[in-house]
């Protein structure tokens, strides 16, 4: 695991020497590139995260995963593995309860508490492996391998090709699900396909903030996005670019500083949601 | 195909949700091109009606024509305006991104640039100018106005040029002033496009100038006609079997009493019709 345990190097005043040494190591290299396809799709995704007011949901799918992890550490299978199967099977149950029912924030955070339950076990069955446990609830990007870029690739071109494919239905679901439904849109089946598209780009935002910091990514950008601009493309285009801009910045912070990244990305993340409130204050 | 003399067609047609009948035994016939007010007590089945045009509901008996055929989901001659159609104060979408779903919003995929993009923006525009609402189509819907709202609500519904319009109380958050414009409204487009409109209210007085049929739903019935032959004390009383009085006041208005009784015995049956 290539963790700076030495000192952290020091920015130089010219910001092209510093981009190359931030990209000088492959650790780094990796790093940037899972990031840069977590972004993107986290910022995609956010959207319909905030305008489905799915963002507990896509909270409680990571705390899912998390037990999936650490489930998939102790029968000696990769952590991934686990994380996907859990989030994309509670995504399924999650999406057939529907978004109108109105206990559903009351069975997922049930839910939820028992599966971090389970993933408390999971750890203990498996001593010595706190530092998995660690990365798994904060993130591990800079641990990323090759292997993992590409499997965060895949994952990540799925999740955007799934998406662009039901944009317009659920769009139109999630904005009037009763006009929708009467026009034809399966607004049912959409519910399900939206919880498990998002369990996947859970899954990869978790590589790089951890379980317990997907807010940053996945409801941060799309939440100060939608203060800026009504327009669906635009909204898009600058809550993907806001999720690039945390994770990157949060990135070349980390390199020069003994600090982790997560810590940067969720702190950038926020302080951006102050400023756009303050900015963007009604009246 | 382009001129049906009947909009909708029922034969003996009974509605109700998993074997418990919320009205059934009726038999009526609306023609192409009438204004229609859709009367009755909350859960009567005003709502359940609607549904089973849109083919989100099956009839529990007997036969449902809509413009000649049997009802289906997604029938691009219907616009629909859904009962509280209302949308989150928050939601981040401009008015004419609304409207345009209610054009393209079941197809697959994301809308690409190019001729079908122009043609799209071209309808959206008109159907902004159909209800007047190019002053503010650019702003936040969810910051407009209950009347400005309803408007554009009503040009989603208008968009895909349909023939039937559906609308299940528009007017129920409009104040008095709102609800004439709202009447006015629907009844100018729906003469100028030659529609015919099933609007659903709680007070037929807005309405009165504009509509050419009464149907009343209550008691596990639903009859209907013109205003004057059904919004009659003796003939309703008749045909719900109970005593109902429509009074009328100095300036004209009427005023059903007794019809609100009249839901006891289908909402036993169904307490989830809205």
């Amino acid at each position: 695991m290539p963790a700076l345990t030495s000192a952290p190097p020091s920015p130089d005043l010219n910001p092209v020497v510093d981009v190359q040494l931030l990209l000088h190591y492959a650790f780094m290299q990796h790093a940037f590139e899972a990031g840069t396809i977590v972004a993107i799709t986290a910022g995609v995704i956010g959207y319909f995260v905030v305008m489905r007011n799915s963002s507990f949901a896509a909270h409680a799918l990571s705390h899912i995963g998390f037990a999936g992890a650490t489930g998939a550490v102790v029968v000696g299978a990769s952590p991934v593995t686990g994380l996907l199967a859990f989030t994309v099977v509670a995504a399924g149950v999650m999406g057939a309860l529907g978004n109108r029912l109105r206990g559903r924030d009351v069975t997922i955070g049930i839910v939820l508490s028992w599966t971090l339950g389970l993933g408390v076990l999971f750890l203990s069955l498996y001593t010595g492996y706190a530092t998995e446990a660690y990365a798994l609830l904060f993130g591990e990007i800079l641990g990323i391998s090759a292997r993992d870029v590409l499997i965060t690739l895949v994952a990540g071109a799925i999740t955007l090709a799934a998406l662009v494919t039901i944009y317009r239905p659920l769009l139109f679901a999630s904005v009037d699900e009763d006009v929708a439904a009467a026009r034809g849109v399966p607004v049912d089946a959409l519910s399900i396909v939206f919880m498990v598209i998002l369990a996947v780009a859970v899954s990869e935002a978790v590589q790089v903030v951890g379980v317990l910091l997907i807010f940053s990514l996945i409801v941060t950008p799309a939440a100060i996005a939608e203060r800026f601009t009504t327009r669906p493309s635009r909204t898009l285009a600058l809550s993907a670019g806001l999720a690039l801009l945390f994770t990157w910045s949060g990135l070349a912070i980390s390199f020069f500083t003994p600090y982790p990244v997560s810590f940067f990305i969720t702190s950038i993340a926020f302080g951006a949601y102050v400023l756009a409130r303050a900015a963007t204050r009604p009246g | 195909m382009r001129v049906v003399p009947v909009a909708v067609a029922a034969r003996n047609l009974a509605a109700g949700y998993g074997g418990n009948p919320v009205w059934s035994d009726a038999s009526f016939e609306i023609e192409s091109g009438s204004f229609v007010a859709l009367l009755g007590p909350n859960g009567a089945g005003k709502s359940t009606l609607v549904r089973m045009l849109l083919g989100l509901l099956p009839a529990a008996a007997g036969e449902l024509e809509i413009l000649g055929a049997a009802p289906r989901r997604g029938n691009p001659s219907i616009g629909y305006l859904p009962q509280g159609g209302h949308v989150d104060a928050e939601l981040s979408l401009r008015g004419r991104d609304y409207v345009g779903l209610g054009l393209d919003g079941h197809r697959w995929g994301i809308p690409l640039p190019g001729r079908g993009a122009r043609a799209a923006a071209r309808a959206v525009d008109e159907a902004v100018s159909a209800v007047n609402a190019q002053d503010y189509a650019d702003r936040q819907i969810g910051r407009l106005s209950g009347g400005e709202h309803q408007r554009l609500h009503l040009a989603q519904a208008l968009v895909g040029e349909p023939r039937i319009l559906l609308l299940d109380e528009p007017l129920s958050n409009l104040d008095v002033r709102n609800q004439a414009a709202m009447t006015s409204l629907v009844a100018e487009v729906a003469h100028a496009r030659g529609l015919t409109v099933l609007l659903i209210a709680h007070d037929v007085n807005p309405l009165m100038p504009h509509i050419d049929q009464v149907m009343f739903v209550a008691g596990g019935k639903v009859t209907i006609g013109r205003p004057d032959e059904v919004i009659n004390g003796e003939a309703l009383s008749k045909i719900f079997d109970a005593p109902i009085e429509v009074l009328r006041d100095s300036r004209g208005r009427v005023f059903v009493v007794g019809l609100e009784e009249q839901v006891t015995h289908a909402h036993d049956h169904s307490p989830g019709d809205a």
